[in-house]
Order: C-alpha cells, then structure tokens, then sequence
C-alpha cells in the first residue's frame, strides 16, 4: 500500500461524494457519483483487493452509473437541494 | 503532537470512512429530492465496504494470490505475507446487493415520478395530504 497515493485518492473520494450530494443538476450528479465509484475502485486495487476492484469497476461504476443516467432521462433532471 | 499525527495518518482510511458515513447520512436524512437520497444510500454502502476491506489490510503484504502454489507439494504459506482474502469476498457480496437495492430503488423512483409527477418529498407529502381530505 502506497500511503501517498492512498491519502490522494480518499481525498478525491470524500470531494467527489460531497459534490454528487450538493450539485444542483441529477444527471451532474450521476456522473459524479460515477467518478466516485471509479475512484473507489482505484482504492481498494491499492488496498490489494483486486477480486473487489474488479467487481466495483463493472458493477459499481458501469451498471450502477447507466441505472442513473437512464432513470434520470426518464423523470426530471431538475432538484430543489 | 508527533504521536498524534501519527496515529492520524496510521488510521486515515478508518477516519474516511467515518466522514463518508456522515455524508451517506446526510444525504439520505437532509436531501428532499429522492435521486439524491439514493446516491446517499449508495455511498453509505461503499463506506461500509471500505470500511471491511481496510481491515483486511496488511504491511508489506501482497495480494492473496500463491505464486506457482498448485502441484508443488509446498502447500503451506506465512499468513503474514498475504492480506487477509476474508473481508473482499464478504465485500463482493455486499457490492451485488448495492446494486440490487440501487436498482429496486431508482425503478420505485420512476414510479413514484410517473404517478405523481414530482421527486420532491415535501411535494409529495402535500399531494398526499391533499388526497387524503
């Protein structure tokens, strides 16, 4: 475990949740909750969990991202919070 | 103070997720918009998942693969030079029910949007009481 790049990349993690919770646009948001899941992934492949980065890479950032995006186009893009 | 820092950077992944739980939290309590209390839901998950794999962790460990391990009579291997598999495959379990629940959630979502034609909860709780007068 590089400690440097570890402390990087949480860094990343904890800004990219906040900024998928505090934007003003859904699908702004899905997308960054995408990159958030992509840089979990990057964190456990440092942590030495490959088997979960694998599955994270595919399931968490691919198919939970696509969900996002296409419930977003099929209600509104528009939030009050 | 050098201990303290210490102790800090040693358990930074531990204070991550700490912080990621309270965003998760924030989101699903404070947020009214429902899409934004899903993505909270998700990240309380991941923040347990990052939680059980730290655990995991080793120094100067590698990844739980044995080098040529099959067939060659030396089937016996130092723990301490592997991080410990039990906490990813517990995990890659928890991710498949995340995208399961994220799943059932956003189609229970479209729903709502459908019948009701607005995400908002306090939206939605004025058409409720309406309909219920």
């Amino acid at each position: 475990m590089i400690w440097q790049l570890d402390l990087i990349i949480l860094m990343i993690v904890i800004v990219l949740g906040i900024g998928a919770l505090t934007v003003k646009d859904l699908l702004s948001a899905a997308v960054l909750f995408g990159a958030y899941s992509f840089m979990m992934c990057l964190l456990w492949a440092i942590m030495g969990a490959v088997d979960v980065a694998f599955t994270e890479a595919s399931v968490g950032a691919g198919v939970s991202t696509v969900l996002f995006v296409a419930a977003v186009f099929r209600t509104s893009r528009r939030t009050k919070d | 103070m050098d201990e303290l820092l210490t102790i800090l950077i040693s358990r930074i992944n531990y204070w991550v997720y700490i912080i990621l739980m309270m965003v998760g939290m924030y989101g699903i309590i404070i947020k009214k918009n429902l899409m934004k209390k899903i993505i909270g839901m998700s990240i309380l998950q991941t923040s347990v998942i990052l939680f059980y794999v730290s655990i995991g962790a080793k120094k100067n460990a590698t990844i739980p693969i044995i080098e040529h391990g099959h067939d060659t009579g030396h089937a016996a291997v130092q723990a301490t030079h592997y991080i410990n598999p039990l906490p990813h495959v517990l995990m890659l379990t928890a991710i498949v029910v995340a995208v399961a629940t994220l799943g059932v959630a956003l189609a229970l979502a479209i729903k709502i949007y459908k019948q009701y034609n607005t995400l908002e909860e306090d939206e939605l709780i004025e058409i409720l009481k309406e309909k219920e007068f």
